[in-house]
């Protein structure tokens, strides 16, 4: 057995876990998802602004970052668009505007809401850090035009929008840098604009601190944070039906652990004796 | 007068951006915003900056036959095609209908997904091979990782719901997140963030001069 697992060939470890990640998309086994208090904080922080307010919405990823954040995406605009309120979309990572265009105008359709006036997609912008601050002193600024190339200034959602003190709430969805680190460091702590965030599943234990310290209201980390948002608006979205494949991903991962040290340990007994 | 005149300007607006951090005041704040404005811009042309040398090193490559150098010239290639389509359809590039658009949604969007997607199997491969408990110190990391990823998905509940709540590998990993996790986490913040004032204050008093010519 220990020669077997010594010898084996990795390309059985990439088919047992592509089979581990395709078989449960296919045939769902429908484990039960608890909501933790993070997720539940964000629901509320998002529940809590009132309805018809208008809302920044930081979508900051790319397409390496599909899984996990375009659900929570999806899931925090209908919770915003239920409340009747309006979404100001920015993007601060360049291979993202195209993806998050896709994504705020498919759940936009779905709730018959209307470009630049239930909301706009003010597009990418390159500047990072410096972008974040530019906004402080006017989003229209920052962000001239939209993107589809129409002149910010003039969209009927943008008439009552001035700086960062126009939004009762930052929604900021990230997959690293600039992200939710940035947004609390630059946005958060100089202009006091209460934030919720959504991030990658091995970015979460990063923003815990703020977490703790009030800067940040809820934390939906990686496609569980997603998943678990999702059963608190009684949604079945992509990363509830993900969340079973990762399960058994995660226990071939830690199978795979276990399984390599014993076999070092074997080979170090027979070594030794 | 080479080197003095940029570390002065470089202590100038240092000082004069952290000025507006605590003066709102016009007098600070629209003067802040322009150098704020001027250093987007010149991040802007840093794209042009680093295409024209992705183009160029490619493009040498590719005329000395390199190894590899085919997919040197399917990047050469791909980067002169989705420029120049760009180019021609102007503004709006990026709206449904026009040719970038399908290049982002049906080539640039799966292949960047895809590169992501295929590290659950590299992971899944390091595990077994790499991942070696040797010491206390990994012996404890190694106990960690196997709580926290079992305890963040559905599938750790199910295995240990037949244990007390606070037993429950959910439980665990909320506290070893929580507690652990969150002291050393703030400990690492707060070193970096004092590492980078102490070194914005050594560019901005000319201590670090590095950004210069490469050279302390």
């Amino acid at each position: 057995m220990t020669k077997f697992l010594e010898t084996l060939d990795r390309r059985w470890i990439f088919l047992a876990m592509g089979l581990l990640v395709l078989l449960p998309l296919m045939f769902p086994l429908s484990l039960p998802l608890t909501v933790s208090p993070r997720v539940r904080a964000f629901e509320a922080a998002i529940a809590r602004i009132p309805d018809g307010s208008t809302v920044l919405m930081s979508c900051d990823y790319d397409p390496a970052g599909i899984p996990e954040m375009v659900p929570m995406t999806q899931t925090a605009l209908r919770q915003l668009f239920d409340k009747n309120c309006k979404v100001v979309v920015t993007c601060l990572w360049n291979g993202g505007p195209g993806l998050v265009d896709n994504v705020v105008r498919g759940v936009a359709a779905e709730k018959h809401k209307q470009d630049g006036v239930d909301f706009v997609n003010l597009g990418f912008k390159e500047g990072r850090e410096a972008v974040m601050v530019l906004m402080g002193q006017g989003i229209a600024n920052a962000f001239p035009r939209d993107y589809q190339g129409r002149e910010s200034r003039s969209l009927p959602i943008m008439l009552h929008v001035r700086d960062y003190s126009s939004f009762p709430l930052l929604v900021n969805i990230s997959a690293g840098y600039p992200g939710v680190k940035e947004w609390v460091q630059q946005v958060q702590g100089r202009f006091h604009l209460p934030m919720v965030a959504g991030c990658t599943a091995v970015s979460a234990p990063e923003f815990y601190p703020y977490l703790q310290s009030g800067q940040l209201l809820g934390l939906l980390g990686g496609m569980a944070g997603a998943a678990e948002y999702e059963k608190l608006r009684n949604e079945k979205g992509s990363a509830t039906r993900g969340m079973d494949a990762q399960s058994l991903a995660h226990v071939f991962v830690a199978i795979c652990i276990l399984l390599g040290n014993w076999v070092q340990w074997r080979k170090r007994r027979e070594g030794g004796s | 007068m080479k080197r003095e005149f940029p570390l002065l300007i470089t202590a100038g607006v240092g000082l004069f951006m952290i000025l507006s951090f605590f003066v709102p005041h016009e007098i600070v704040s629209v003067p802040a915003d322009f150098l704020q404005q001027c250093a987007i811009i010149v991040v802007a042309f840093g794209y042009v900056l680093g295409g024209a040398n992705v183009l160029k090193l490619n493009a040498d490559q590719v005329y000395r036959r390199t190894p590899g150098w085919p997919y040197k010239l399917v990047l050469v290639a791909s980067l002169i095609a989705t420029v120049a389509i760009g180019l021609v359809e102007g503004r709006g590039f990026l709206n449904p209908g026009m040719r970038s658009k399908w290049i982002y949604d049906n080539l640039y969007a799966p292949m960047s997904a895809t590169m992501f997607a295929m590290l659950a199997f590299y992971i899944a491969s390091a595990a077994f091979r790499a991942f070696r408990i040797r010491t206390v110190e990994a012996g404890l990391l190694a106990a960690a990782a196997l709580i926290v990823m079992l305890g963040r998905v559905p599938i750790g509940h199910v295995l240990t719901s037949w244990l007390p709540a606070p037993l429950q590998l959910p439980a665990v990993q909320d506290w070893v997140m929580e507690v652990p996790q969150n002291a050393a986490k703030r400990a690492i913040l707060i070193g970096a963030a004092l590492g980078v004032m102490a070194t914005g204050l050594r560019v901005i008093l000319g201590i670090e001069r590095s950004y210069l010519s490469g050279k302390d």
